[in-house]
Parts: C-alpha cells; sequence; structure tokens
C-alpha cells in the first residue's frame, strides 16, 4: 500500500480508537471528576453493557437493528441499577473514601467478571451490528459502521457537555465537584448527586459498550482494556474536565493508529503510557484540570 | 464523611463473638466431613479396583475458553464410552479437571497439583502451546506422564521430556509441510502470513517459511498479532500488493472479528486464501461478514461438515460427543464445536488406554512401564478410537503423524478437496526421547 491510502486507512483506525476511548473515558470522567473517586470496577460495567447487548440481542426477534436499539435502551438501565446497587450498599457505607473505594471496586471487578463467566460462560459472543454497510475505498474497505460510532460518539459528547454546561442539574454537579461542604451549606443533597453521577456514569460506559461491542465481541474478560485506556484518558486529560478527557482521546487514539500502522501496536501502548508519565510529572492536574485545592 | 446512616439495623449486624462462633461450627462440621466424608472411605477391596485418575488440564477460563468446553465435552464423551466398555485393565477412568486458566504459570500449578495433591496417575488434555511449555517441565521434574493434544511443534522439537507426549494430534511442522507443496502448486507462490506472536504461530512461521521456499515460494510479509489484540485492520497494510495467497492461522476470542475485519478491508478483491481452521474454529461460516471466505482454503485435521459419504467412525463418534454432521452441538445448531481439534482428546485417551494396557499399568508404581509402552505404539488403525484416520507414531520423539484435510468454502459449507498421505507430513526425527533417564 503506498503513503497516501496507508495514512488514510491509519488516520480512519485512529478516529474510531479516538471515539471508542473518549466513549468509554467519559463515564469515568464524570464520576472521577464530581466524586473524586476511582472505580476500578469501571470496566467491568463497561464488559457488563457489552455482554447485556448480546444476551438482548439473542433475546429480541426481529433482526440486528431492534436488538441493537433494544440494547441500547435495557443494557444501560440495567447496568444503572447495578451502579445504583453499589452506591448505595458499598460507597456510601464506606464514606466515598478514597483509598477504600478502590479496594472495595477492586473486589468489585472480581465480583462482576467471575459473575459474568459463570453465567455468560467463557466464549467470546459476537453481536451483530446493526447495519451492515463496507465503504469501498480504491485501495480498501472499512466499516460503515465504525464511523457510525464515531458520529454516535460525537453525539454523545456533546450531550454531555451540553447537560454539565447548560442545565441545572450540570450547575449542580458542577458545584459539588467544586465544593462539597459549600455545596452542603447551600442544601444541595450531595448524596443523592453522588449516586446520580454514579449511577449516570456507569449507564454511559455501558451506552458505549453497547455501540463499541459490533466491532469487538462481548467477552468476560474485556473491561480491563477500557479501564486502563479511561484512566489514560482522564489522567491526562485533566480530573473532571470532559473537554480535556475528548482532546486526550484523540491524542491518544490517532496516535494510537498511525504509530501502530506504520510502526508497531506495542511502541503506541508504550508511548501512551509514557504520556501518562509525563503529564503526572509535568502537569500533574492533566491538560485542563484544576490542581486540588 | 459525616453521614453514619447504617443501611443494616444495628441488631442485625454480626458481632464479632457472632461471627467466631460461626466460624467455629464451620471449621467442627468440616473436620468431622473430612474424617467421615466419602473422600476419606478407602477402598475396602484390593488396590486394583480404584480408578485411574486423570488429571484432565483444561482452559475453562482465559483466551482458549471456546476450545476448552469442547475438549471437556469430547474428553467426558470418550471416558464415559470406555468407562461402559470396563475401563481400562478393569478399572474406571475419573476425570479430575482443573482450569489452568490458559495461563502458562497455572499450567505448571495445575500439574503439580495432579501429581501431590490428586496422586493422578496422569495428565492430559492442554492444547495452548504456551501453557505446554509452562507445564511439561513440571511434569518431568514429577515423572508425571503428561499426554498433550496441542498441536505445537515443541514436543517433536526434543525441548521438552521423556514423560511428555503427543500421541492424539498431529504437529504444526508436520501440518505445514504436507500443505506447502498443494498451496505452492494450486493458489500460490508469494505468501503473507498473519499468526499468533506466541510458540505455535512461530511453528507456522519457521517451518511453514521453509516448506515454501522448499517448493521455490517465498514468504513476502511476516505478521505476527498479539494474541489477545481486538482490532486487526491496523495490520492489514502490511500485506504487500504482490501477495498470491494470504495465510492466516489465529486463535483466542477475537478470531471472529479478525475474519471480518479481513473481509471489510479487502472486500470481494482479495488475494486467495489458505486459512488454518484455528482461525474459524467455534465460529459459524455463515455468520454475517463472512461471505468473503466463499472460495477459500482451510486446513483441517479433521472436517467440520461431514459431507456427503462420511466414515462408519466419523457417524458413531459425532454420535456420542454431541456433535450434528455440520460440527455444531446437537443441543444447540449455533453451537459451533472446535471439531478439528477436540478429537484429539477422544484419540489421546484410546492411546492411553492402548499404553497402560500394554504395560499391565496397576498404580504409579509402573508409570516407566507407561512411558515405554507409549513409546512402543507404531501404528495407530482407523477406527472408532481414532475416528479422524489411521496414524503413525514415531516414539523417539512422542509424536503422532496422520492424514491432513484441505477445505474450501462452498455455499458457507466446507468440503473437502484434497487428503494427504501420512507420508507427506513425515520429516526426519529431530530428538530421541528414549535415551533420556526415565
Amino acid at each position: 500500500m503506498s503513503f497516501f491510502p496507508h495514512l488514510l486507512l491509519a488516520l480512519l483506525e485512529g478516529t474510531v480508537a479516538a471515539a471508542v476511548l473518549a466513549l468509554s473515558a467519559l463515564g469515568l470522567s464524570l464520576v472521577f471528576g464530581v466524586m473524586r473517586i476511582v472505580n476500578v470496577a469501571h470496566g467491568e460495567f463497561f464488559m457488563l453493557g457489552a455482554m447485556l447487548a448480546w444476551w438482548i440481542a439473542k433475546m429480541v426477534p426481529g433482526g440486528p437493528l431492534a436488538g441493537f436499539l433494544a440494547a441500547l435502551m435495557l443494557a444501560p438501565a440495567l447496568v444503572g441499577l447495578l451502579a445504583f446497587a453499589t452506591e448505595r450498599l458499598l460507597l456510601r457505607r464506606i464514606g466515598y473514601d478514597p483509598e477504600a473505594t478502590i479496594v472495595a471496586t477492586i473486589g468489585l471487578m472480581f465480583v462482576i467478571q467471575q459473575l459474568a463467566l459463570s453465567v455468560f460462560g467463557a466464549d467470546a459472543k459476537p453481536v451483530a451490528a446493526p447495519f451492515t454497510y463496507r465503504i469501498a475505498f480504491p485501495w480498501f474497505g472499512f466499516s460503515g459502521y465504525k464511523l457510525f460510532v464515531v458520529a454516535a460518539s460525537v453525539a454523545l459528547l456533546l450531550g454531555a457537555w451540553w447537560v454539565l454546561a447548560r442545565t441545572r442539574f450540570g450547575l449542580i454537579m458542577r458545584v459539588t465537584q467544586f465544593d462539597r461542604e459549600t455545596a452542603t451549606a447551600f442544601g444541595i443533597p450531595v448524596n443523592q448527586v453522588y449516586a446520580a453521577v454514579f449511577v449516570i456514569g456507569a449507564a454511559l460506559v455501558a451506552v458505549s459498550a453497547v455501540l463499541i461491542v459490533p466491532i469487538q465481541q462481548a467477552h468476560y474478560l474485556m473491561g480491563l482494556d477500557p479501564l486502563l485506556m479511561s484512566f489514560i484518558v482522564v489522567i491526562i486529560g485533566g480530573l473532571g474536565s470532559i473537554r480535556g478527557s475528548v482532546l486526550a482521546a484523540l491524542i491518544i487514539g490517532l496516535a494510537d493508529g498511525v504509530i501502530s500502522m506504520f510502526f508497531t501496536p506495542t511502541l503506541a501502548s508504550i508511548i501512551a503510557t509514557l504520556a501518562v508519565a509525563l503529564v503526572l510529572v509535568v502537569r500533574p492536574q492533566g491538560l485542563f484540570g484544576v490542581p486540588a485545592r | 464523611m459525616t453521614d453514619t446512616r447504617l443501611i443494616v439495623p444495628e441488631k442485625k449486624r454480626i458481632s464479632r463473638r457472632s461471627a467466631l462462633k460461626l466460624a467455629g461450627t464451620g471449621a467442627a462440621s468440616l473436620m468431622g466431613g473430612l474424617a467421615a466424608g466419602p473422600g476419606f472411605v478407602r477402598y475396602a477391596q484390593a488396590q486394583s479396583s480404584e480408578p485411574i485418575r486423570v488429571g484432565f488440564q483444561v482452559h475453562r477460563t482465559g483466551i482458549g475458553a471456546a476450545y476448552g468446553r469442547w475438549y471437556e465435552q469430547t474428553t467426558n464423551a470418550a471416558v464415559k464410552l470406555i468407562n461402559e466398555q470396563g475401563g481400562i485393565n478393569g478399572r474406571q477412568i475419573e476425570i479430575i479437571a482443573e482450569d489452568d486458566a490458559t495461563d502458562p504459570g497455572r499450567g505448571a500449578e495445575v500439574v503439580e497439583k495432579f501429581a501431590t495433591q490428586h496422586k493422578c496417575d496422569v495428565a492430559f488434555g492442554t492444547l495452548f502451546s504456551h501453557v505446554v511449555m509452562g507445564s511439561a517441565p513440571r511434569a518431568g521434574e514429577l515423572k508425571l506422564p503428561y499426554y498433550v493434544v496441542s498441536e505445537g511443534h515443541h514436543v517433536a522439537s526434543g525441548a521438552l521430556n521423556r514423560y511428555t507426549f503427543q500421541p492424539g494430534i498431529t504437529d504444526v511442522k508436520s501440518q505445514v509441510i504436507s500443505m506447502a507443496p498443494w498451496i505452492a502448486k494450486n493458489v500460490g507462490k508469494k505468501v503473507a502470513m498473519i499468526f499468533p506472536d506466541f510458540a505455535f504461530g512461530y511453528d507456522h512461521r519457521d517451518y511453514f517459511s521453509a516448506a515454501i521456499k522448499a517448493q521455490g515460494g517465498e514468504v513476502n510479509a511476516l505478521i505476527p498479532i498479539p494474541p489477545t489484540e481486538t482490532s486487526f485492520t491496523r495490520y492489514f497494510p502490511q500485506i504487500p500488493a504482490d501477495t498470491e495467497v494470504i495465510y492466516h492461522v489465529m486463535v483466542g476470542p477475537a478470531v471472529l472479528t479478525f475474519v471480518k475485519e479481513l473481509g471489510e478491508h479487502f472486500g470481494s478483491q482479495h488475494p486467495p486464501l489458505f486459512g488454518f481452521i484455528d482461525s474459524l474454529e467455534a465460529v459459524d461460516l455463515k455468520s454475517p461478514g463472512l461471505e468473503f471466505l466463499e472460495g477459500s482454503y482451510l486446513w483441517e485435521a479433521y472436517p467440520r461438515f461431514a459431507g456427503a459419504s462420511p466414515t462408519a467412525a466419523d457417524t458413531f463418534y459425532r454420535g456420542k460427543v454431541g456433535v450434528d454432521a455440520n460440527g455444531a452441538s446437537v443441543a444447540d445448531p449455533a453451537d459451533i464445536s472446535t471439531y478439528s481439534h477436540m478429537f484429539g482428546c477422544w484419540e489421546t485417551l484410546y492411546i492411553i488406554k492402548q499404553a497402560m494396557e500394554a504395560a499391565g499399568y496397576q498404580g504409579a508404581g509402573d508409570k516407566a512401564k507407561l512411558i515405554e509402552a507409549t513409546e512402543a505404539i507404531t501404528t495407530i488403525p482407523e477406527g472408532n478410537e481414532h475416528p479422524q484416520g489411521d496414524k503413525i507414531f514415531n516414539g523417539k520423539i512422542h509424536q503422532s503423524f496422520g492424514h491432513q484435510n484441505i477445505t474450501q468454502v462452498k455455499n458457507g459449507v466446507g468440503e473437502v478437496v484434497y487428503r494427504t498421505t501420512i507420508e507427506e507430513g513425515l520429516y526426519e526425527p529431530e530428538a530421541d526421547y528414549t535415551k533420556m533417564p526415565l
């Protein structure tokens, strides 16, 4: 393949990688930002979303599109329900203590993983895309559905930004993020905000899982990658900054696409990890983050 | 955090005292159970009525899970049949299955458990080559006969030890040298290879490269892919434009994504494909997105589709394992088996039976005799015990040699277009395990 088509494919792959990253990091960024806790089970919420998408698509008659739409509505709701239970029975009881939360959610991660293994089995589950369209370039073909994922990712990110920046609920979230005690003093029910944010974060990652699973496959170990990559994106982007997360996802995604295609995927991973280390050393608050007060 | 509201009322919370009491009761009943339970009942008769304990190292989880499930189903079917027919030397077989998570480190631990904790007579059943490489040295140290069903060339290469055998399935080196002449003659001579980035893939890389060169062909690109990869499009630009054959052999949970992305990338205008069925094991050839496989060639050890005239042994074997004529589960036609690999478990168990009977195997003291009896096997006839076909066993390198099949995909169904002779897959032995001390 000559240089131009090669670069085009690299950029396409990179854009898809960026969209996937931004999608899976969005929920984490929200939770990390507002609640200042690290949810290690984030990747398992993603996996659960994908597994449920497979299960729902299998149950719903009427072809891949009907299954996809049903999964898009039901999977986030179910994952959100689990997140609600987690928040009530686990996080609230340990008082959102950052260290305890890490340990508790590591435990939760294993519980969800092993439950998925015993309920759904260890095989990879294919989920049919709602539509199949192959864009035929003169040099190679590319999946139309992958570009749909990019578009859906842009729409979701814009939606999240709009809610945060332009609605009353967004304002409450930002206030809670800014100063929890002052927010309490002004009569904001911080505990309820926390519950809502945690549930929304989990539902968002489930939505992204439903979108992404047709280009991968549902598998009980699939949560690890989104977890690691989400952390990389959130750390580089800055805590709680959706703008930062998107930019970080774009940088890492495109770099991953181009480097892994012209060099090797391993090198791309090395560079992404190095970037995190560099950001932590040079600018610990991330690209758009506010330094901790 | 000042909110101390409790979800569980105070009186229902477990106090330290009640917890201790509970634990104490549990421990007491556990010990009572151990002393009196069925696990500690000694066999009242002579030792020879005790079952033969076969440690089954199975990939229940991890990247080999799809294979593991079918290896287990095949193994259970074979054991049931052998036991119904009177067992081995009048003793029943007992399978002790342990999950190795398709992980080499865990694999070695499992082998150790078989030897020291379960007191197994033999260990058996490992597929993924990196797990075999991780486990076999431990089996050798513990002097536990270890029968793998892996395809890797590591057994025959002499890299392992006297206690490790591969009698039920052929190795990659034999498979690829029997395929190369046919590929060079019928498909093309400039081959781009896509293979997994670990021991099994390296066997393909090394032995196929040499074999195609011997046919006047060449490998024009080597594309290793990490076994846990989930996205493959980024690797395809490495396939040169003048490629005449794309040779693919992939394993792991993402194989369907791999073939789909290959189809998206190339569409209908792709170089001819020659794939190892590994890339499509447990995958329905009629899955959406796989239409481009039409007309492509696949290596199969044992053809998934029974075809118009299956052998009596094949029909018998399918019936016992619970697989239909399309290679799918009888219970669920969408559940595709790993047909080209799992027969190895069936055949290996019959080899263990044959060797134990020849050795007059009575117990752990006869392990050396069992090793020698296995090494003494030469020809393996086709039949219900060996439904894949007849084989030759080379006791020096602990490896069997058999027929290979080339299948073409026609209307989403595999049809055998060529079946090799055993001789086409033979090579000069590189080692002699029989000279190693027992």
